[in-house]
């Protein structure tokens, strides 16, 4: 466990530096800021909007971009850039041959690259209702401050989180087969585009494609909301079938990564 | 014994790379590990680490099994692989730092070593902008970071100009002396080592053609007398028949086994008095380079 920790922070420490942290960071912010904007300046067609439908469409907004292709796109991304330092530093041998356990070494990469995913996702919670009271706030007319959604959204966006890992595991592990930056990129990109097909056609087994996952953690979304259009807050029911799917997905891969990094990284 | 090794082998596939390798590394002594490219070197250093899995024979390494004590092992051995692993995107102190993170090691460590690598000075730059030398010391910094009983070197002088490699050969030498470490280095060109080496393994085709201190070795490249005269044939017959071993004849030149000067004085006159112009007759080291040549090509 101590060298799994020590391995974790070490991550921190060497890609607090890159693009691939920093991505987690600022992709939130820019996006949250973008849709901020747009409602700032169209706020007077708002204003008769009850508070419950301003949020659902502010945070619509935010998710409708992120969940079909950002998310999928950016899990690609955070994937290839936790494994790039060590090809690129050659130093996946450097990292065996420290007193610490293989096993840690390589987990503390992979929950890393989990908890970039986490720390993104938990921005956008941050950031949508920051700056949805914020808009309440500079536009009081914006009866934001009438509705709390903050519950609601972290579940959605815990229910994303879910729903990416089988994404991310077989990224990670793609990346650590190829070297390059175009293979895992391209096929993560292929993928992502069949499983927004997949989804839209409302293909039977698409549950079974972890690429639709995302999409279809957050279709289940506007039937609930439906459902509870009246009084009823809208519910997210966080355990579907493809999050178990996306779950079994990470494990078994997470398990098969370890012995194909073993096997790949020290020739 | 710091490292040995019993009937150690390594198949690549069908191509069986290091072949009933048996390795006797004693304590404090620098342990050049010899070998032209492609002779399994880089290899045996990655078994020795547990990079690789052991297929056949055994490693003990501070006299425990490798495999069962890898990790209480493994924090005792410093080594740098190939060219050394940095991440260039970090300071040379970064990187240094970020180690010293995983090994739980103070940063006074850190500054301790960037000194003794003479990086001091360059200790904020990104290691990306680090020259081949700077780099190599820095890896070599890495290697150091822990204050291992064990420093395991793959090629630690490539690409530096002889200024690095002198600083290299003294550090470790005072590293040995002072501070009671054992090196294995391992190196394609025996001349490097050959200074500052007290033992030598000499491998090739993954086999282990010589070990022994460098003593041995120097004791197997023994003087020989090199005689140029008009008739080479006809005074090599002479120096038989009078009861001289001729060991090489060449168009120009009969070697002799060296004994002493009186005999080289005794082969001179013997060939004189015959009637044989002798041009030039003098005492010839066989240089360890040659003798490298020689183990490795022979085999």
């Amino acid at each position: 466990m101590k060298g799994f920790i020590l391995s974790f922070r070490s991550e921190f420490y060497k890609s607090r530096k890159t693009a691939g942290f920093w991505s987690a960071v600022i992709l939130p912010l820019l996006l949250c800021l973008l849709i901020f904007a747009g409602f700032y300046s169209r706020s007077d067609k708002m204003v008769m909007e009850p508070g419950m439908m301003l949020w659902v469409q502010f945070s619509g907004a935010i998710l409708g971009v992120m969940g079909s292709l950002l998310l999928p796109m950016l899990i690609v991304f955070i994937g290839y850039s936790v494994n790039s330092i060590e090809h690129k530093a050659d130093t996946w041998k450097t990292l065996f041959s420290l007193p610490i356990s293989k096993f840690a070494v390589y987990s503390a990469k992979y929950f890393y690259a989990m908890f970039l995913v986490f720390l993104c996702l938990a921005l956008f919670v941050l950031f949508t209702v920051g700056f949805g009271n914020l808009l309440g706030t500079v536009k009081p007319g914006l009866k934001f401050h009438d509705y709390n959604m903050s519950g609601v959204l972290s579940q959605l966006y815990f229910k994303l989180f879910l729903s990416s890992l089988g994404i991310l595991s077989i990224q990670f592990l793609l990346r650590v087969l190829f070297r390059d930056f175009l293979k895992p990129m391209g096929i993560g990109f292929v993928a992502t585009i069949t499983g927004v097909i997949l989804v839209a056609n409302q293909w039977t087994y698409d549950y079974l494609f972890p690429y639709s996952h995302p999409m279809l953690a957050l279709s289940a979304l506007p039937q609930h909301h439906n459902h509870a259009a009246g009084s009823n807050p809208i519910s997210v029911d966080i355990f579907t079938r493809e999050i178990y799917i996306s779950l079994i997905i990470a494990a078994v891969v997470f398990v098969a990564g370890y012995f194909i990094v073993l096997k790949k990284s020290v020739k | 014994m710091v490292i040995s090794t019993d009937g150690l082998t390594f198949d690549f596939g069908n191509q069986t790379v290091v072949k009933s390798l048996s390795l006797q590394v004693p304590e404090g002594s620098i342990y050049g590990f010899l070998g032209p490219n492609g002779a399994g070197k880089t290899t045996t250093i990655k078994l020795l680490l547990n990079l690789l899995q052991t297929q056949q024979g055994s490693i003990q390494i501070f006299g425990k099994e490798l495999k069962s004590n890898r990790l209480e092992i493994l924090a005792q051995i410093g080594s740098l692989i190939e060219q050394p692993a940095i991440y260039l995107h970090l300071s040379g102190k970064e990187n240094l730092l970020n180690r010293a993170l995983l090994l739980q090691i103070s940063e006074a460590r850190v500054n301790e070593v960037l000194k003794i690598v003479h990086l001091t000075d360059a200790a904020h730059k990104k290691a990306g902008q680090y020259s081949l030398g700077m780099k190599q010391r820095l890896g070599i910094a890495l290697a150091l970071l822990s204050d291992p009983k064990l420093l395991i070197l793959d090629e630690p002088t490539n690409g530096l100009d002889p200024n690095g490699i002198i600083e290299v050969r003294e550090l470790l030498m005072k590293l040995v002396s002072e501070h009671k470490k054992t090196v294995f280095i391992s190196s394609h060109l025996l001349a490097e080592i050959e200074r500052m080496a007290t033992h030598v393994g000499i491998i090739n085709h993954g086999e282990l053609l010589f070990q022994g201190s460098i003593h041995d070795l120097e004791a197997m490249s023994k003087p020989a007398v090199q005689i140029e005269t008009d008739n080479t044939v006809d005074a090599a017959n002479y120096l038989t028949r009078n009861n001289y071993t001729v060991t090489e004849i060449t168009d120009t030149h009969i070697f002799v086994p060296y004994t002493t000067k009186q005999q080289m004085g005794n082969i001179n006159k013997l060939l004189n008095d015959m009637g044989y112009n002798v041009y030039s007759i003098i005492k010839q080291h066989k240089d360890l380079e040659k003798l490298f040549l020689d183990i490795t090509q022979n085999a």
